[in-house]
């Protein structure tokens, strides 16, 4: 029996080994910097123990403005990019001519580098000495007056984010979508057409509950990759968020760690943590949301 | 209400150039299925027997012919509007919803005047589920319903609207043995309540046989022989109908005629008013006779006994199979050590069949 154990906790030996490094060291390490008031990184010192990190960092306007930009974010974007994924994801498997062109348009922009799209929205949407960006040439088109969307207004800044955000997560989720869908028996179809059933109520009491589990899988990914969002907005606004009123709450991490103000590795801990909080809250109600909606 | 079929035919179009980028999936198929009874569509997979019957239910349009369901002409009419009931071969029951609001399904799409109030629905869905002893289940889940169960809410749901017709799929398929036995007298019976037509597919012939009213043997999508049961049993027009119902099935022999006298091998059996011919000779299990001084002789190779009947298995040289099945009353003594076996023929359990075109050559035998 002894023996049996042993062999067991040998075979574990390389998961325990590299989770333990690489995950749960790092884990308890940010707990106890963001709980070390005053750390210098050079001289290894504290002043003691306490909650001043969490404080500060709940009382940084930056800090503030990154939960705000955020909460946008995830607010915006997750609705928005799941609904549009589903409705193209419907039409694409509606559809049998050019099915397999569109699927790769759609699927493009995954496989494209984040910062080569950030040059491209740059092109769409800043103004410069020369031309006021392909997207203001239309708004003037139509008789409206140019929008800095770039060092602009907040609400056209927060407005290419989450354009942005959206068209680049899009593509998993039509991936994912389009499988699901092509997965549903067409038998339910057959036997919906034949009692009748209008469109909207097939899709609605048949599609949508039979591709629920991985709607909901893509609504609670999506929500954690939204709060997780910073290289989104260094694509587009450069690295100094702060001074463009675009932080995230993962920049602000950044940057107490790196950025210009950095060398601050207990505030970015402590945001850090908050921002675990946040995630797993959020997660939370996710999935008791999905234990009452969704047909497994 | 009953259903015409006039010159169906439905090709497909496939990319296989060699047969002119067509496949011929139904050729003319004409029949009158009686008002009220029980058909069931039968042949080897790929015949075109679920095709016919998605022409049936209109989720295949035919490529020529013409479909009537009493005096309507419902050819060109969307399922919907013809008034089917079907069952899917998996049933196709929605999982994420209970075994009531699957029967309420088909009426909640109902609109306008035809919609039933709220009462009205629950009644006929109550109605429907009592029809196939279901009332006891309303609150499950499918997939918390054994197989024979989920089929009866199939039924139940394709019969709720009252159709014209109802339609089953391959409605035994998938379910184990014993139950097969059982379900198949359950749809016989909501069949002679509810006295809907009913045209049911099936490539397994004995479930074929034991319930229908009428069979419709098919091959490659041509209809090969229509009639009752026992009729296309006892009276097969060709080769293909006499091997395909039966179990065990037909042994076959290549036999010939000489001067009268059918032979087979060296021995003649019968007596028939032919000229000299090659034939291919067909005898049921049940048509042999043992007998000490019969016509026939064969190799016995083992005895099987099955309680009611014994099974002899034997060969012969003409056989076309390397052996021969024989039933006999168990009652006949057989030697179980003896070389050889030797049996008279019944004349009405031995078919002849032109060897090049398998149609029956129809002929009086005698013993």
């Amino acid at each position: 029996m002894r023996k049996k154990n042993l062999h067991g906790w040998l075979y574990l030996l390389p998961a325990i080994l590299f989770l333990g490094c690489f995950m749960v060291y790092p884990l308890v390490d940010v707990l106890i910097y963001s709980l070390e008031e005053g750390y210098n990184f050079a001289s290894q010192e504290m002043f003691g123990v306490g909650l001043y990190n969490y404080s500060y960092v709940l009382h940084d306007p930056y800090f503030l403005q990154a939960v705000k930009n955020t909460f946008i974010l995830v607010m915006i974007t997750v609705p928005l990019s799941t609904g549009i994924a589903l409705l193209i994801s419907v039409a694409l498997s509606s559809i049998k001519r050019l099915r397999h062109w569109f699927q790769t348009v759609y699927f493009l922009p995954y496989v494209t580098n984040t910062l080569a799209v950030g040059l491209v929205f740059m092109i769409l949407f800043k103004k410069t000495a020369y031309t006021d960006g392909l997207v203001n040439l239309m708004i003037n088109w139509f008789g409206g007056p140019s929008v800095d969307f770039i060092d602009g207004p907040y609400w056209a800044k927060m407005f290419v984010l989450c354009f942005y955000t959206i068209w680049v997560v899009m593509p998993f989720k039509i991936l994912i979508l389009t499988s699901a869908l092509a997965s549903v028996n067409p038998d339910y179809y057959k036997a919906a057409r034949i009692d009748g059933t209008p469109k909207w109520r097939t899709f609605t009491r048949i599609t949508l509950p039979m591709i629920s589990p991985m709607l909901f899988y893509l609504i609670i990914t999506g929500f954690i990759g939204a709060f997780k969002a910073y290289s989104d907005a260094v694509a587009l606004f450069g690295t100094n968020l702060n001074a463009a009123g675009m932080n995230t709450i993962v920049g602000y991490v950044y940057d107490m760690l790196y950025g210009d103000s950095g060398g601050y590795p207990s505030y970015a801990s402590a945001a850090a943590l908050i921002l675990f909080a946040i995630v797993f809250t959020i997660t939370c109600i996710n999935l008791l949301i999905s234990k009452k909606s969704v047909h497994h | 209400m009953k259903v015409v079929l006039e010159n169906l035919t439905k090709r497909y179009q496939s990319g296989n150039k060699k047969n002119g980028g067509e496949v011929l999936a139904v050729r003319d198929f004409n029949y009158e299925i009686p008002d009220g009874k029980l058909v069931g569509l039968l042949g080897p997979s790929g015949c075109g027997k679920s095709t016919t019957l998605n022409l049936i239910c209109g989720l295949e349009n035919p490529t020529e012919g013409k479909i009537y369901f009493g005096e309507d002409d419902v050819t060109d009419l969307p399922p919907e509007n013809r008034g089917v009931g079907m069952v899917f071969q998996n049933y196709a029951l929605y999982p994420h919803l209970t075994v009531k609001q699957n029967i309420l399904f088909p009426l909640q799409n109902l609109k306008g005047k035809d919609r039933p109030t709220k009462e009205e629905m629950n009644e006929k869905a109550l109605e429907a589920a009592r029809l196939v002893q279901l009332e006891e289940l309303m609150d499950r889940k499918p997939k918390e319903l054994s197989g024979g169960q989920q089929q009866r809410v199939a039924i139940a749901r394709a019969l709720v609207k009252r159709p014209r017709v109802l339609l089953l799929d391959e409605p035994l398929s998938n379910l184990d043995a014993r139950l097969r036995l059982q379900t198949r007298e359950e749809i016989r019976r909501i069949q002679r309540e509810t006295g809907i037509t009913t045209v049911f597919v099936t490539h397994d012939q004995e479930e074929a046989m034991s319930i229908s009213d009428e069979i419709v043997v098919m091959q490659a999508g041509v209809v090969q022989q229509i009639g009752k049961p026992q009729t296309v049993y006892d009276d097969p027009k060709n080769l293909f109908v006499a091997k395909f119902l039966g179990t065990p099935s037909i042994n076959l022999f290549d036999g010939k005629i000489q001067s009268g006298k059918l032979m087979i091998g060296e021995e003649a059996v019968m007596d028939v008013a032919l000229s000299d011919r090659k034939v291919t000779v067909g005898i049921r299990p049940e048509g042999f006779v043992l007998f000490d001084g019969g016509a026939m002789s064969c190799k016995l190779l083992r005895v099987e006994v099955m309680g009611r009947d014994v099974s002899i298995v034997s060969s012969h040289p003409a056989c076309q199979a390397d052996q021969l099945r024989s039933i006999i009353l168990s009652e006949n003594k057989v030697d179980e050590e003896a070389e050889t076996v030797r049996f008279d023929l019944k004349p009405g359990k031995v078919f002849l069949f032109d060897i090049e075109s398998g149609d029956r050559i129809e002929v009086e035998a005698h013993a």
